[in-house]
This record gives C-alpha cells, structure tokens and sequence, in this order.
C-alpha cells in the first residue's frame, strides 16, 4: 500500500517509484506536484530553522524603520505597529497582522525545530502527528514576504513626507524571507512521516 | 479521454489530507482518522461546495465598505484627510508613482475580485457537472490558492503607517473601519479557497463513465 499515492488535486492513483537524482513527481492526469526529491532534507531543512530562528529574534528587537521630519524622528518595530493599532480600537485588525507576520512564521520554525532535531538523532519527538498536522493549518498563514512588500510601499508612500531611515533589523527581514522559503522548499514531509511510520 | 484513470474514490481507498497516506474507506457512515496521522478522513472535504458558496457570499458583501469607507486618515495640522483604497490608488498615479499605483491596484481591488470570480466559475462549473477543460480549472484553482495572501499588503501598510506617523499634531494618521472590511475579506476568502475541494472538478469524469 505504501507504494501508491492518490493525487491531492484530482484523487487519481499512482504507483510511486523513487526518483533518478533531482525531479519532481507530477500527476499524470492534472499536472499537481505530487512530490520531489530533496537532497539533505532534514539537515537542510533544521540549518533554515535554526538561522530563521535567530533572525527572527533580530528581526523583532530593533526597529525596521525610522521617519524624520525636521528634529523630530520616530523608529518602530513591527510589534509596536501592531500595538499601536490595538490602542486606536482595530483589535481584530491588530491580531491579524500579529498572527501573519510574529505568531505562524514563529510557530512554523519552532514546530520544524522540535519535529527535525530529535529525528535527526535518530529519536521521535513526542506527539509528532499533532504538531505536523497542526503545522499544516498553520502554514497558510505565515505572510512574512507580503509583509516586505508591505514596507516597501509604505517607504514609497512616505518617501514625499518625510526622510526615510532604513532601521537595523530591516536586513533581518529581508533575509528572514529567503530563510523562510528555503525551509519550506526543503522539508520533505514524506520522508518525516516515513520515519515516523518506521519508529514507531 | 485516452486514458483511464483509477481515483482512490473508485478504488474505495482515501487518501489522507495531511500525510497523503492511502487508507481503506471502511464504514461510510462515521468519521474515520488516518492510522498512521491521526487526522480526520475525507474522501472529499466536508460539504465543501456549500460552504465555499457562502465564504464567497460573505467575502463579496465585504468587498463592498473594504472599497468604499477609508482605510486611513491623516490628520495633519489639524487638518482630516480620509483616504479609501482606490483614492490612495488614484494619488499614486497623479504623483507619477505608477509602479506603486499598480502594485496596490493588483493586490487590493483586482486580486480580491478576481479570486472572488474565479472560484465563482469552479463553482458553477461544478455544479453543473462540466467536464471542460479540467486540467484548466484545477490550474486556475491553484492560482487563486496562491496569489490570496498578497492582498494583505495594504494590511501590512496601514499598519506601518499608523506605527510610523505619529508626530503629534504635525502629522498622525489612524486605521479607518474600511481596513478592518478588507482584512475580513482577505480571511475570508483564504478560507473560501480552502474549503474548496479540486477533485470535485474531476469527478464528473467517473460519472461519465460509468
């Protein structure tokens, strides 16, 4: 039974063979990724965590950006953006943004570090299916690069009004991106639940 | 058709929404979870054309105040100025800053509605049982999985804004209640495209043939 796999977009069954070198798999009838060859993947993907991790905590301590008019200047941080609209009555509007860009981007690398390093050691995480299937809601959500999009309108937008100072951790954001695709392109979730499946 | 596909449905086989194991479909009648991820099995996901309907409902009534209350107002010098989205829109254009103009076009208004209409189309389509252009539809259908997250940027500038001007009674600029309508709508059809199940494009192609 392990050999076969339905496609996730048009539920047609396919006998899986292991793929020569570098590839994806594609559904044969609607053209779906069914799954790719990752090489490395569970260090890879552990290296992104723990390098996203410690970006994010730079990310998130010093401000992104900085406006000055005449003496004045004003710096912020992303949570005290997210603070300042919960002050001014958009509660629901702040969670959303606290959830899109803080709480899944951290979720996601900390759930990746808990399920990656006891497997890498040849250990099972406790309740691993849990946290993988909770990963998996998660994940939509996890809006880091449309957040960068987001500052980069608003220094256009700015950009007439005032000078702009590109803060400190506004690096951190940029490479927290990259950080964060590259550890979503390398985790092979098939793999982790063939482990799983094999320690149990 | 040249070929004839087996669907785990035809094989009386599930196949999990989470680890994508293949499990026996069992006794019909009540929920089953995946032996090996615990998750709830669906062959196809739960009334998924109903409520994908009422999100897309729901998201479509939001659209219209997210467009026409103001997002932001800026007050400077005592002085209130209340902008929507497509007045914001219109700015970046008169001040010759299109790039932007368009940037925020494509993610706040076209984006929203054309996702809006896209799963509209899968729905109807289904719903009538057409069998056109499937392996179209189910690209289309992963289109509009994707691009949806990029409407929250005028989300995630508001909030900047509102961090960054802040300068007392020079100039403030505060959240309007047509940002709070946008983000629903944004949700909302995340959720709409989630509740959307793209096996049910293919189905007819079983019924057809039996």
């Amino acid at each position: 039974m392990d050999s076969l796999m339905a496609c996730h977009e048009c539920d047609v069954i396919h006998s899986i063979k292991t793929l020569p070198g570098k590839g994806a798999a594609h559904c044969i009838r609607c053209g779906a990724v069914l799954f790719k060859h990752k090489a490395n993947s569970l260090e890879r993907t552990l290296a992104f965590a723990l390098a996203g991790l410690i970006l994010f905590i730079l990310a998130n301590s010093f401000p992104f950006l900085g406006m000055k008019i005449g003496a004045q200047v004003r710096q912020t941080t992303l949570i005290t953006g997210i603070h300042e609209l919960y002050v001014q009555g958009m509660q629901i509007i702040a969670v959303l943004v606290l959830i899109t860009t803080v709480l899944a981007p951290l979720i996601q690398m900390v759930c990746m570090f808990y399920v990656l390093l006891p497997l890498k050691f040849g250990r099972v995480p406790r309740m691993l299916p849990r946290v993988l299937r909770f990963l998996e809601h998660v994940l939509p959500w996890s809006m880091m690069e449309v957040f960068m999009i987001g500052i980069l309108v608003s220094v256009v937008k700015l950009a007439g009004m005032a000078k702009i100072i590109p803060g400190i951790s506004l690096y951190s954001f940029l490479a927290l991106i990259f950080v964060l695709a590259a550890m979503t392109v390398s985790l092979d979730s098939h793999l982790i639940w063939q482990k799983w499946e094999e320690r149990r | 058709m040249n070929h004839e596909f087996i669907t785990a449905r035809s094989a009386a086989l599930i196949s999990c929404n989470i680890c994508h194991l293949l499990c026996e479909q069992g006794n019909q009648s009540m929920d089953r979870l995946c032996p090996r991820c615990g998750a709830t099995l669906h062959e196809r996901k739960p009334n998924s054309i109903a409520r994908t309907w009422a999100l897309v409902l729901a998201a479509f009534i939001f659209y219209i105040p997210a467009n026409v209350l103001p997002i932001t107002t800026v007050i400077s010098l005592g002085k209130a100025q209340s902008d929507t989205i497509m007045s914001g829109v219109i700015y970046f254009l008169h001040t010759g800053m299109w790039p932007i103009a368009l940037v925020i076009f494509l993610a706040s208004i076209f984006i929203p509605l054309l996702k809006l209409l896209a799963l509209i189309f899968l729905l109807i389509s289904i719903q009538r049982k057409s069998s056109w252009r499937q392996q179209d539809r189910t690209r289309l259908y992963r289109m509009v999985e994707v691009i949806g997250r990029w409407s929250m940027v005028d989300i995630f500038v508001v909030t900047i804004l509102v961090a960054l001007v802040h300068l007392g009674g020079l100039a403030t600029i505060h959240a309007g209640p047509g940002a709070l309508f946008f983000g629903a709508v944004v949700v909302i059809t995340m959720f709409a495209a989630m509740s959307f199940d793209p096996r049910l494009i293919w189905d007819t192609e079983e019924v057809n043939h039996e």
